[in-house]
């Protein structure tokens, strides 16, 4: 008797191991970030770009409604793909942009933004990467979308905006 | 009953020249594809064409091997060793068909990952499959004695080759790999914990266990269930290894190949082979004829028990520790990461009891012994590596609680291993392992303790100050290779009375785009300098670290000599 | 049991009581990153690294350790930014509490095995 009790829960086990390790293959071992809770927490000082003042980031997000943070840099050809978009977002004249230019040259960065138009109403800077690390991001570009009465992050967009994304950003501004 | 085994031998003989067939013709249409040989086992078709070649060699030794044994038992094991080369054949012809490579033929191969590009790797997964492999007829042939009712000495000294066979290219291949890391990783570690290197260790766990197991039945007949649960959980192990890694379902550095559907297959393939073993372990226990004799507290099988006791607690941290991170994603979909502070955590305080118990254990006697055997020799020997540990501990200011105990009781073996090399009628072997294994510990923990590094960011030219030393950066040297460009940096290293000039590598692969460090190493007995840099995209810098590893060398020599006890005693069974 | 744990505890918390005095600041960074998944790469730590996102990390984590605090301040941090992910030391809680304890009572488990079967006289 006692057997056979060892036999099953022994073949249970097993099929439990089994179906686990069977969906476990279905999920990427590519670290997909999905934050669970948005409360996070940020307000770090930063120098703007073309300007020798500085300013904390919680003074940038002062009015009603939302801001989208938007991470970049001249020399990440994502952030060209994904800059139309910013542009468009721009002109529905809905939310402001903050651009944070990441680990790049000032000259670059004008040249781009002179070429490719400029979708951002205040840009700072983050040389050292540390402010993109404040907000919880990996690289650029990256995209978050702010309310700014609680300072909460509602969204986060890892990589260039595609179509989808954008679709899903008019529709919470909306 | 003839018949039937005369069937399967003929199954078995088609199956196999199919299967050589199989290799050989990959090895000829991929070597003008890849760079080099290795290429041909550094891709997944490729690897797995190895699993079976390996398997069916293995194969025709053990029906070379098995002669003398019962008819039964023999067309049995074949029967499962054929029901998992059927499964890999299954494998391979649908969802990684080595064949397939050579349609669209391509003017350029894509090129090895120039991280593979490596002497010592090339010749470790050949190495460590052969021990996988071992396991598969350690598994098929304990499925067939536990059938035929044959588990018993015979049985043992039999089988007892093969887990020898397969645990010694088990140790060398894992050896291999971790030698790979610390030279071509460019980090200056040898073991980081990595799921895959996980893989690996754990059939090796498991095989110790057993090894000292079957010893055990073979010299007095006892322990057979535990043997044959030991063999179904060594392959079973080598099989997970084999799903892991060639699945992608781990975050790995080694991680390759990366395809879900192949994982599904090996998954379903190593759970059938699971239950198959499970109920076939269940309906025929009762052929096990359950030894009457007692095993007494004091006596080598209960040395054997405790030794299996901390190897399965071993595998247990390792196991839960690479596999919980996928389970608890599944159930809660929560990510964490299992690292090297776990396994130090678990593993290391249970270190202690283990090494001491690896001193006494094997002085004692078969059956029975008394307590009180402690003479005065191992005494003394256990207060002069207080002594020893605890002026050392002082000098070097080491200040781990646990490395004093630690110290006391690797340096207690080492003292007991080296005065057991002066007895009478010893086991050489097992003495050598024993010896390898205690210089491994203390040289682990000795490279842990003293070891020194300095990191910083330099330019050519600069100069920096580090201990007593002085590390220089000469120059640099644009070299171009035919598939690299390489970065030589020249670096010297002076201290009072000597000075070492290093030259590590920076090579910028174009096929396929990657850039590697080629760490420069200088060993000497004592020490091994380790110097590697790295391009930082601030122009002219570079990222330069240093290192001193202590008796870096002495790690490899102690597996070796491991190694060495178990082709020892290989070899004396077989005059 | 209860002494075993205990002692194990005390094992655990001086494995971490490593001299501070001697510690230099860029050893601390040392032994924080090396604790740290480099999100961006594959099973590598943010030590060993030299990505963008891990050369930023060893900057903030000085900087942190500069404004004075400690490791724990500095792995909690960065567990609410990056989640669990990023530590390779998980600490106890209801996830992992059977990650610690299943090997523990493994260990126990077998000990009792041999015990009953083992003779003692």
């Amino acid at each position: 008797m006692s057997k056979n009790i060892k036999l099953i829960s022994i073949v249970l086990f097993t099929l439990f191991s089994f179906f686990i390790l069977l969906k476990g293959l279905d999920k990427s071992n590519i670290y997909s970030p999905e934050i669970k809770e948005s409360k996070v927490n940020f307000n770090f000082k930063a120098k703007y770009l073309f300007s020798e003042e500085e300013v904390f980031i919680n003074e940038l997000l002062n009015n009603e409604g939302m801001s989208l943070i938007n991470i970049w840099a001249s020399w990440c050809l994502p952030c060209r793909d994904e800059h139309l978009y910013l542009l468009n977002l721009k002109s529905l004249n809905k939310l402001s942009i903050i651009g944070i230019n990441y680990k790049d040259d000032e000259k670059n960065a004008k040249q781009f933004l002179s070429e490719l138009g400029n979708p951002y109403t205040n840009i700072i800077t983050d040389p050292k990467g540390i402010n993109s690390i404040e907000l919880g991001a990996f690289g650029v570009p990256e995209t978050y979308l702010i309310d700014n009465k609680s300072k909460l992050i509602i969204q986060k967009f890892i990589g260039p905006l595609d179509d989808e994304e954008f679709e899903k950003i008019i529709k919470i501004i909306k | 009953m003839v018949i039937i085994s005369f069937l399967t031998l003929i199954y078995a003989f088609i199956t196999s020249d199919f299967s050589n067939e199989t290799v050989y013709n990959n090895s000829h249409t991929t070597k003008p594809l890849f760079y080099k040989i290795s290429g041909t086992w550094g891709n997944h078709e490729g690897s797995l064409l190895l699993w079976l070649l390996v398997l069916t060699i293995f194969l025709f030794l053990f029906t070379i091997d098995s002669k003398s044994l019962s008819q039964r038992y023999r067309t049995l094991t074949l029967f499962f060793q054929e029901i998992i080369i059927f499964g890999f054949l299954l494998f391979i012809l649908f969802t990684s068909n080595p064949f397939a490579n050579i349609f669209p033929i391509p003017s350029e191969g894509t090129g090895l990952n120039p991280i593979l590009q490596d002497p010592a790797l090339a010749i470790h997964p050949p190495i460590l499959y052969l021990g996988y492999v071992g396991t598969s007829i350690i598994f098929s042939s304990a499925l067939g004695a536990i059938i035929s009712g044959s588990i018993n000495k015979s049985w043992a000294s039999h089988i007892k080759r093969w887990v020898l066979i397969s645990w010694v290219f088990l140790s060398i291949g894992i050896l291999l790999g971790s030698i790979w890391a610390y030279y071509e990783l460019g980090w200056g570690g040898f073991w980081f914990w990595d799921p895959v290197e996980n893989v690996s260790l754990m059939p090796w766990l498991c095989l110790t266990a057993l090894l000292h197991t079957i010893f055990t039945l073979e010299k007095r007949g006892t322990f057979q269930s535990w043997a044959i649960i030991l063999s179904i959980t060594t392959f079973s192990l080598s099989m997970s290894g084999t799903f892991l890694v060639r699945s992608g379902i781990l975050n790995s550095i080694h991680t390759f190949a990366n395809d879900p559907s192949r994982g599904v297959f090996i998954l379903c393939f190593l759970f059938v082979l699971i239950f198959i073993s499970i109920f076939i372990y269940f309906f025929y226990q009762k052929t096990i004829t359950v030894d009457p004799t007692k095993t007494f507290l004091i006596s080598k099988e209960t040395a054997v028990l405790v030794n299996n006791l901390f190897m399965m607690f071993f595998l247990s941290v390792v196991l839960i520790g690479t596999v919980y991170p996928i389970f608890l994603e599944v159930i809660n979909n929560e990510k964490i990461s299992i690292g090297p502070p776990f396994y130090h955590k678990l593993i290391i305080p249970f270190l202690i009891p283990f090494l001491f118990f690896m001193a006494i254990g094997p002085n004692i006697k078969w059956i029975k012994d008394k307590i009180g055997k402690f003479n005065l020799k191992e005494i003394f020997m256990f207060i002069i590596s207080i002594v020893i540990s605890y002026i050392f501990v002082n000098k070097f200011g080491v200040s781990y609680l646990l490395s004093l105990p630690l110290f006391i009781f690797s340096l207690f073996l080492f003292f007991v291993t080296i005065r057991d090399f002066f007895g009478k009628n010893i086991n050489i072997s097992q003495k050598i392992s024993h010896f390898g294994f205690s210089l491994l510990i203390l040289s682990i923990l000795l490279n842990g303790v003293l070891a020194k590094e300095h990191s910083s960011n330099m330019r050519v030219g600069d100069e920096i100050k580090y201990l007593n030393k002085i590390i220089k950066f000469q120059k640099i040297e644009i070299i171009k290779e035919k598939n690299y460009e390489s970065l030589i940096g020249e670096f010297n290293i002076v201290d009072e009375n000597s000075s070492l000039s290093l030259k590590p590598e920076i090579r910028i692969y174009d096929q396929p785009q990657t850039v590697t460090s080629e760490a420069d190493i200088s060993s000497t007995i004592f020490a091994d300098n380790f110097l590697v840099f790295n391009i930082i995209k601030n122009d002219g810098f570079y990222n330069v670290r240093y290192q001193i590893k202590p008796f870096m060398i002495w790690i490899w020599i102690s597996v070796l000599l491991i190694s060495l006890g178990g082709i020892l005693s290989l070899k004396k069974k077989n005059v | 049991m209860k002494m075993i744990k205990i002692l194990l505890k005390l094992m655990i918390i001086f494995l971490f009581l490593q001299n501070n005095s001697l510690a230099e600041t860029s050893e601390e960074v040392d032994k924080i990153s090396k604790n740290l998944r480099c999100l961006i790469c594959q099973g590598q730590s943010v030590y060993d690294s030299q990505s963008d996102f891990a050369l930023s990390m060893k900057i903030l984590i000085q900087n942190k350790i500069d404004e004075g605090k400690n490791d724990e301040q500095i792995y909690e941090y960065l567990k609410a930014k990056y989640g669990e992910w990023i530590v390779y030391d998980p600490e106890m809680n209801k996830n992992t509490v059977l990650l610690w304890v299943l090997p523990l009572i493994l260990f126990v488990f077998g000990s009792l095995l041999i015990l009953r079967k083992v003779s003692i006289r």
